[in-house]
């Protein structure tokens, strides 16, 4: 995976005395005691108090159920790490306040654990949401499996409730709401400047407690009787069993990580935005988020209470709901609604900032309206507190708050349309490039048109009370949250893909999942109106003969979402793992997140970046949003990534080593490098040394790394001054051969340049085999010569190097021996030193004219040395030596034959003629 | 500017509202009517179709002008005209589906309102629901039924209780419905128009058969409706025997 954040230039929060991070298995392992013991004291408990009071059975399932759920979900967190810095804060231990220990990620195992870095746990989030909605879009197809005809095809109706009350579940508390917290953890912070979110190690808290929440929702439609859909109205809930008791339980979950990251972007909105990021620059994403954990902080309480009353009235004998003992049914759905009406713009808002942002960059254009944008988003937030009754027209509830509550839900379509007319004059007169998140954004313009209009439909009581419970809802929802949220999150998913993996997606498969997900979608969905409005109520398994045509389209068409899905998936671990290298900012975006490297480094600002206009100024010539700066490594001033600081690299035998170049690419991952080489090559032969820089070179152009060379008839220190009179530099890296053998060590060098040029000195040290053996590079050719007699003639030489010359080259000498009779004589002893001695000495010839090169003796013949070079080297061309007198073309052949696909050449080296290949 | 645009934009417009239309008015949306209810209910309703299908014209139609018109040529890396905003015309966008709004809350206002007003000559039913049945006690004739009875032109006022979790009554043709709440009474007003039998459905998701909690919603007129009911209470008066079967009336 390509995307831990570079680690380097942290010095200063390097505490040093941090114990050894533990390996993985480690936490997981904890992580597994913790939750068998926290399911093993929550049937402990549980049978203690039943014991204790008397009760005459002591086991009655759903209390059991219900701690040992509840316990195992904190066990886990606690047994992964969450508490422990906390932990150790409480019990008065030393700990360290700025403890970055779990910050930021090198590998895929630091992905697996707590981790503060917002960068890594957004990435976290992602992924797990992903999984989730793989979870809930096959539960979806359950249900579409079982709706292709009217009776009863894979469920009885138990099971079919369970089906679709696990999926809506899944898909709202699994995928939509954390969707849009992973992505805003990911670039929120970036993009207000700040360095992560204001309280990271709660930030981690909210993902891990996700997981449990997750799992629960996941399996319980199979552990029984969770069939009161995700609305879960008593007093139907509460005759639910096992199933219903794991809802329960993981809406609690669910609610504390929501509850968590909610005041978590709060704070950090709040606090921690750049200078001059003052609200009327923050970009519409922000704006967003800001809104939305309002609305979380002050509605998800309020599930979380239904939640638990119904779980009282089920395990603990309270009777909220329970109208034969006083409690009040409808009561009951006033308390869901008061949080699931703003729940729904919770899952909406996040995406309308997507939407912002996308439409913007991809028309070239301000945002048409901004205020009017930041204004809408906040009166939907407000006066979504207003009208949660719009879901109870026909509840039974008093029946004057029908007609107030519909004027408030109308007057909710007004915001809703001023943001459609703003997009629509986004892109008017813009200059619309058509990358994949846009086609999202633009999808999603048409299918929320659509959802809006029916919501319409549901928020005008008279036709309400025609449509609603039935398939017309349906239809409203999925164009609301799979047509809008969903949209959204692919949108999102695309834009930031490369801000997020630093690799780029592949376009064409991008349009093919918009394609398929955009008429699959329509096709399962708009006809949905109908059957609603012709009489298929909602939530069940069988239905009307008349309906079972089109039931069997709907679920066809369903399909194509799922080929969508996959063609998604392809794409993102594709791409992921071996897409191209993103750039810092693809899309040429403005705000703050596109002005710092792909991914981010460590901390994503070394320097407080300055904001200085709004973040959509688009076609203003001179304007921009804010200026990045480089931390002090870096010698401070503006940060860009085209204005990259050089690192002048010096270099004579090591430049081509493997150990000179993997450093400047680990340098150059950091994305502010550039390097340039010197090789002083005075008193040495310019042309090996030449050859060797090519080498180099070719290597670094193959990795992407903007790097240039030069050889200079001067010792080092001259040559340093040299280029530095050129143009500047940032840094020394200076190569040497380890010190006893370095000539450079013994004049001092380090010290000497660190004086003349009044920069930082790097060294690197090479080890004398790694500066021979050749570098590991599609750009170097990989040449295997194998000759014998031949060895010792100047021609061979020479020819390879014409071929250095033309492009970069690595040589392996093979030099078969076909001994005749026993191997162990006097006699063969002497030809095989023979041998060894002119394969040596062509090696050293080779590497003293700049081309690295090793080799073997080879008992056998060329064909089984052609053998060997393909195999064991894994050459690219073989080149097959000897004097014209020997050339046979019969064993040509059999070396062509042994060598495979690989390129057989043959050189003729002859006293007479010059050698040239022949016969490739 | 308006020059070059508009008459593009006008085409696109009749294009879109053409198959818009086409979808509104080619495909037979909404089923019969059968009761006062119904009738008024769909007349807010082609209101709010018909309003719908202009917006979404208008919205696809910039859409997709936009989508068209103003893409990047390739390698065009310029920026567009930077305009902010535009006050006149964002007042006007809000100010306009005010308006609209305005229309439909207090047409539908006045409309349920009426759908809801009580006749005094009402037929009264008492219904109870349990999982997974349907049961319609005539409480002055003294009797009870399995399918819903009703008569044509007279005000049907329906007392509903549960006897477990919620249920829903709905007749997609009088499209109207109600939840019945354990614990509570309540009503539903039906004002039948039209003879016939259609799906009584349980509309609120009450469990394993919630699916198949279906019974029948039948209107007499109202002399078979007098003549049933005497039928039906005599019969249950003289051997405590269930309900006569209904009379499907032929339409
Ligand atoms: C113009 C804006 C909207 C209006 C006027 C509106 C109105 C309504 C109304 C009145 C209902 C209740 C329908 C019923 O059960 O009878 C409803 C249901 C629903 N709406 Fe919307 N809505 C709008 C936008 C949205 C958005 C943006 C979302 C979410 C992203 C959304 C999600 C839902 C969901 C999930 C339900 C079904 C809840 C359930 O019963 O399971 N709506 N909407
Ligand atoms: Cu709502
Ligand atoms: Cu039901």
């Amino acid at each position: 995976m390509a995307t831990h954040a570079p680690t380097h230039a942290h010095t200063d929060h390097g505490h040093g005395h941090h114990a050894p991070p533990k390996p993985l298995w480690y936490w997981w392992k904890r992580a597994i005691v913790w939750t068998i013991s926290g399911a093993l004291a929550g049937i402990a408990l549980v049978f203690f108090f039943r014991w204790a009071f008397g009760f005459s059975n002591l086991w009655e399932p759903e209390s059991y159920y219900t701690a040992i759920a509840s316990l195992a979900g904190i066990g886990f967190v606690i047994g992964i790490g969450c508490f422990d810095w906390w932990w150790a804060y409480l019990r008065g231990k030393h700990v360290d306040f700025e403890d970055h220990s779990l910050h930021g990620a090198k590998t895929w195992r630091d992905y697996l654990r707590p981790n503060t870095d917002h960068k890594v746990i957004g990435i976290q989030y992602m992924v797990a949401v992903f999984t989730f909605f793989v979870v809930g879009g096959l539960l979806a197809e359950l249900v579409r499996l079982e709706l292709a005809q009217p009776g009863f095809q894979i469920a009885d109706g138990e099971t079919y409730n369970g089906y679709f009350s696990a999926h809506a579940t899944v898909m709202i508390f699994g995928f939509v709401i954390p969707s849009f917290a992973g992505l805003a953890n990911y670039v929120l912070p970036v993009m207000i400047g700040a360095k992560d979110m204001a309280f990271p190690r709660l930030n981690a808290l909210s993902f891990w407690l996700l997981l449990p929440a997750g799992a629960m929702l996941a399996i319980a439609p199979f552990v029984g009787a969770f069939s009161a859909g995700w609305t879960a109205y008593p007093p139907l809930a509460v005759q639910g069993t096992t199933g219903q008791t794991l809802f329960e339980v993981a809406v609690q979950f669910a609610g504390a990580s929501s509850i968590a990251t909610a005041l978590n972007f709060l704070v950090t909105i709040m606090t921690m935005r750049a200078p001059g990021m003052t609200v009327w620059r923050m970009p519409l994403l922000v704006w967003a988020n800001a809104t939305t954990s309002g609305l979380v902080v002050f509605g998800t309480p309020f599930i979380a209470g239904s939640q638990f009353m119904t779980l009282f009235d089920r395990v603990v004998g309270t009777n909220f709901f329970n109208a034969a003992n006083g409690g009040d049914v409808i009561m009951y759905q006033h308390v869901f609604w008061f949080y699931s009406h703003p729940a729904v713009y919770i899952m909406m808002l996040p995406g309308f900032g997507i939407i912002s942002e996308v439409l913007s960059t991809f028309s070239r254009k301000p945002i048409f309206g901004y205020r009017a944008l930041a204004f809408s988003t906040v009166a939907i937030a407000l006066l979504g507190f207003g009208v949660w009754a719009h879901h109870m027209f026909v509840s039974g509830m008093a029946s004057w708050l029908r007609i107030p509550m519909m004027i408030t839900t109308i007057i909710i379509a007004v915001p809703t349309g001023v943001k459609i007319f703003s997009w629509l004059g986004t892109i008017w007169n813009g200059k619309i490039h058509l990358k994949t998140p846009m086609i999202w954004a633009l999808g999603f313009i048409f299918t929320f048109v659509i959802g809006g209009l029916s919501g319409v439909f549901l928020g005008t009581l008279t036709t309400d009370i025609a449509l609603t419970d039935t398939y017309f809802v349906v239809a409203h929802i999925h164009y609301v949250f799979f047509g809008g949220s969903v949209f959204t999150i692919f949108a999102g998913t695309y834009y930031w893909f490369p801000k997020m993996t630093g690799r780029m997606y592949s376009e064409t498969l991008g349009k093919w999942h918009f394609w398929l997900t955009f008429i699959g979608f329509n096709g399962t969905f708009f006809p949905q109106h109908w059957l609603g409005a012709h009489g298929m109520p909602r939530r069940v398994a069988d239905y009307d003969e008349r309906f079972a045509d089109l039931n069997l389209i709907i679920s066809l068409f369903s399909l194509f979402m799922v080929a969508g899905t996959l063609v998604f998936f392809y794409n993102m671990i594709w791409s992921w793992r071996s897409g191209p290298k993103a750039p810092w900012n693809p899309w040429r975006g403005r705000s703050l997140e596109w002005l710092v490297s792909s991914p981010p480094s460590l901390f994503n600002f070394d320097a407080v970046p300055q904001v200085v206009g709004g973040p959509y100024q688009y076609g203003i010539p001179g304007a921009r949003h804010a200026v990045v700066y480089a931390g002090d490594h870096l010698g401070g001033g503006e940060l860009t990534e085209t204005e990259l600081r050089t690192v002048l690299v010096v270099a004579n035998r090591t430049v081509a080593s493997s150990s000179l170049l993997d450093q400047v690419k680990a340098r150059a991952e950091e994305g502010y490098w550039r390097f340039t080489i010197v090789v002083p090559a005075k008193g040495d032969d310019h042309r090996a040394a030449d050859r060797r820089l090519q080498v180099a070179l070719a290597v670094l152009a193959e990795a992407g790394i903007d790097a240039s060379g030069t050889v200079e008839d001067l010792g080092p220190l001259e040559a340093v001054k040299r280029i530095l009179e050129e143009e500047p530099a940032h840094e020394v890296m200076l190569a040497t051969l380890p010190t006893g053998q370095s000539e450079w060590m013994q004049q001092d060098m380090i010290d000497r340049v660190r004086k003349a040029s009044g920069i930082a000195v790097t060294r690197v040290i090479v080890r004398g085999d790694d500066a021979r053996t050749a570098v590991r590079s599609a750009a170097v050719q990989r040449i295997a010569v194998i000759a014998n007699d031949t060895l010792g003639d100047a021609g061979l030489v020479s020819a390879l190097q014409a071929r250095a010359d033309e492009r970069p080259l690595a040589a392996v000498v093979l030099c078969p021996l076909s001994l005749d009779g026993p191997g162990w004589t006097d006699d063969a002893d002497k030809v095989r030193d023979e041998a060894t001695g002119r394969t040596r000495a062509v090696i050293q010839r080779l590497q003293d004219s700049g081309i690295q090169a090793h080799g073997e003796v080879i008992d056998g013949d060329p064909v089984a040395a052609a053998k060997i070079a393909r195999s064991d080297y894994k050459v690219d061309t073989v080149l097959v030596c000897s004097y014209r007198r020997d050339s046979s073309e019969e064993l040509l052949g059999q070396v062509r034959a042994a060598a495979g696909d690989t390129a057989v050449e043959h050189v003729v080296v002859d006293a007479e003629a010059p050698a040239a290949p022949s016969g490739a | 500017m308006k020059n070059r645009h508009l008459a593009p934009l006008v085409v696109l417009h009749l294009v879109i509202g053409a198959i818009t239309a086409a979808v509104i008015f080619g495909i037979d949306w909404w089923p019969d009517q059968a009761a006062e209810q119904a009738t008024r209910s769909d007349h807010l309703l082609w209101f709010l179709v018909i309003t719908s299908g202009i917006i979404f014209t208008g919205v696809t139609s910039f859409l997709v002008y936009s989508i068209w018109r103003f893409r990047a040529a390739p390698g065009d890396e310029e920026d567009g005209p930077p305009h902010h905003g535009n006050t006149k015309l964002e007042i006007a966008w809000t100010i306009g589906p005010v308006v609209l709004l305005a229309v439909m809350a207090v047409w539908s206002s006045i409309a349920t309102t009426r759908n809801e007003a009580l006749a005094s000559d009402r037929e009264v039913i008492e219904v109870r629901a349990w999982q997974f049945a349907w049961e319609f006690t005539y409480r002055d004739a003294g009797f009870t039924t399995g399918d819903l009875v009703l008569p044509k032109d007279r005000q049907v006022e329906l007392r509903m209780r549960s006897s477990d979790v919620i249920h829903n009554l709905w007749v997609n043709e009088f499209r109207v419905k109600q939840d019945v709440v354990p614990g509570i009474t309540t009503r539903l007003i039906v004002d039948p128009t039209r003879e016939g039998t259609y799906d009584l459905i349980c509309a609120e998701l009450c469990g394993a058969g919630h699916g198949v909690m279906r019974s029948r919603a039948i209107v007499l007129d109202q002399n078979a409706f007098e003549a049933w009911k005497r039928d039906s209470a005599a019969k249950a008066a003289a051997a405590d025997a269930p309900a006569a079967p209904a009379p499907a009336p032929g339409n």
